[in-house]
């Protein structure tokens, strides 16, 4: 019988003819928390008595949510994760070296393989063609500690996707208005499978935007073939060798199939407090924001700091809105620092952050008072989720992000570029 | 398992950003204060008039967002019976059992705020006291009412030494 990506890796990592809804055991090859999860998957395993990773060599640690710590009871939590990465040989991933996701598809994840982390935008590295899904801590101590977990195999929604984005249109823009489309829960606990000559024709990046968001529709997966794109960011990042081929059989079974045209979307912003309460800019163009974040996990690499370094050359941030910029890692911030990116963005006005989650998780650098307004790039904007329930949280892409933080309120990206 | 209790209304979308808020981050080591602003966000006066057995009943997609387990955690320690929800999230509806907090899949809008309910989660019954209604549940996967007898993830581990799964 024929397969999808889903059903192949979880055959091949259970040792089983998988399909869609069995229960399986899966061997994982990686697995992650970070500071918000990592303290209780410890303190999880510590009760069981088994404080050791079956794989420290791919068990990592990310100190990236609230990163310097800014207050005493998350130093302490941090101590947790440093111990346990002393004691068990698995690796730490500090201050400043970059949010998990970002950090685990530079130097970490390949195709075919399974992680498990505890965070629910592990799915990212499903654009490497690994099958990547977020859990909780104790799902992801026991993964941690033993190798396996145990997997119902996901029915696969097919998501074709074909023509060619307008100038300004991003990437960024499609996820939100499928989002928007199928709605918050419209692929709960599915897989989701990108595929389609204007996926195939997507750089490494944009796939990561696409798998990253994956979870905002319900999914447990968000996954893309390994292709020559994928060898190539791999042999970048000097891991070529772990590269192989990887897509779904061409007549294997979807619950669903969805097509989709790039070619007439408009630049696309979620508005508070859902992500699936999408409106195109023209619809919200005006709406004032008192603060704008680029970076995260979704849209903090170096081809979106290009994008908002570009559009702001010769231009400076409007005296009311602050402009937040945080490389997603630390190899992000030292090629943005190479080229030129980062002084052109402070000349405009922008606060750098250094890498990590900077305001999006409501922690630290960059809370939101009452009744004030973000626009970011990140995944998602739920009520409070930058650290206060009065604040409004949009969403757009990274040439949204630029243009509303010349205007001070949200702006077509088309007039800057 | 036989739960009687209080229903506490909620509507649609309720994220773990309502249950256990980011600005709260600093407590996710202290979980028994971390419990004492359980839903805030939702209903701020929650946490002060919920009593042991008392059900979170919520709309569509009850639990969507982070992976944070602390969010049913605390809705546990907070002496919550059970969650009773048109949908949950996957993540949220996947810890909620390896913590031992009952999840139930029902027709939610045949219950209003304050109606007293007995639910039974092994046969996945739902009585309305108040309405003298009985709402079926959708029953729980196999793997998940096994996880959630054994009395959590955890516990699952340690009594079978690793996953046993299909030994039921």
């Amino acid at each position: 019988m024929t397969k999808t990506i889903a059903e192949k890796i979880l055959s091949e990592h259970s040792g089983t003819d998988a399909y869609a809804g069995d229960i399986i055991v899966a061997d994982i090859d990686a697995a992650l928390v970070q500071d918000g999860t990592g303290p209780l998957a410890v303190q999880q395993l510590q009760k069981l008595g088994m404080e050791k990773a079956a794989k420290p060599e791919r068990t990592v640690l990310f100190i990236d949510h609230a990163a310097p710590s800014p207050r005493k009871e998350l130093s302490n939590a941090h101590k947790i994760l440093r111990d346990f990465a002393a004691r068990t040989g698995a690796i730490l991933s500090d201050v400043n070296e970059g949010v998990c996701h970002q950090r685990m598809v530079e130097d970490y994840m390949n195709p075919g393989e399974v992680l498990i982390g505890a965070d629910s935008h592990t799915c990212t590295a499903g654009a490497l063609g690994a099958f990547a899904t977020g859990m909780g801590s104790t799902d992801v101590a026991i993964g941690i500690a033993s190798g396996k977990t145990w997997l119902r195999v996901p029915e696969t929604f097919k998501v074709y996707v074909t023509g060619e984005f307008k100038k300004g249109v991003y990437p960024k823009d499609f996820i939100l208005h499928f989002i928007g489309m199928i709605g918050a829960d419209g692929a709960t606990y599915k897989a989701l499978e990108f595929c389609g000559p204007a996926i195939d024709a997507l750089a490494m990046s944009d796939r990561f935007t696409l798998a990253n968001m994956a979870v905002e529709a319900g999914a447990k997966a968000g996954l893309f073939a390994s292709d020559e794109t994928t060898r190539a960011y791999l042999e970048e990042r000097g891991r070529g060798d772990k590269w192989r081929p990887i897509s779904a059989d061409e007549d294997a079974s979807y619950e669903q199939i969805f097509k989709v045209d790039v070619s007439e979307l408009e630049p696309t912003v979620s508005c508070p407090h859902t992500v699936d309460n999408t409106k195109t800019v023209g619809e919200v163009a005006g709406t004032k924001i008192d603060q704008v974040l680029v970076g995260t996990c979704t849209n903090g690499r170096i081809e979106d700091l290009r994008i908002v370094a570009k559009m702001l050359e010769g231009r400076t941030r409007n005296p009311n809105t602050r402009l937040l910029v945080c490389p997603a890692s630390r190899d992000v911030y030292l090629k943005a620092i190479e080229e030129g990116l980062i002084a052109k963005l402070i000349a405009a006005g922008a606060a750098i952050i250094n890498p990590g989650c900077a305001a999006c998780v409501g922690v630290h650098a960059g809370i939101l008072g009452d009744g004030e307004a973000c626009l970011a790039t990140q995944n998602r904007n739920f009520q409070g989720r930058m650290g206060n329930p009065e604040g409004f949280i949009y969403l757009g892409s990274p040439a949204v992000a630029a243009a509303t933080a010349i205007e001070g309120a949200i702006a077509d990206p088309r007039k800057y570029l | 398992m036989q739960i009687k209790g209080k229903a506490f209304k909620f509507g649609d979308s309720i994220s773990t950003d309502h249950i256990a808020p980011g600005r709260l981050f600093h407590l996710r080591t202290n979980l028994p204060e971390l419990a004492k602003h359980v839903l805030e966000d939702a209903d701020p006066e929650f946490a002060q008039k919920v009593r042991p057995g008392d059900f979170v009943v919520a709309g569509k997609n009850f639990g969507l967002g982070s992976s944070r387990e602390h969010a049913p955690t605390i809705i546990k320690i907070a002496g919550v019976g059970a969650v009773l929800a048109q949908s949950f999230a996957r993540i949220f509806y996947r810890n909620a059992i390896n913590v031992g907090l009952p999840v139930l899949i029902c027709d939610t809008t045949q219950i209003d705020q304050d109606d007293e309910l007995e639910v039974d989660v092994g046969k996945g019954e739902v009585k309305n006291l108040t309405k003298g209604i009985t709402i079926a549940a959708k029953p729980l996967p196999d793997v998940m009412i096994k996880i959630l007898n054994d009395g959590g993830l955890l516990e699952h581990f340690r009594k079978h030494g690793g996953f046993a799964l299909d030994a039921y």
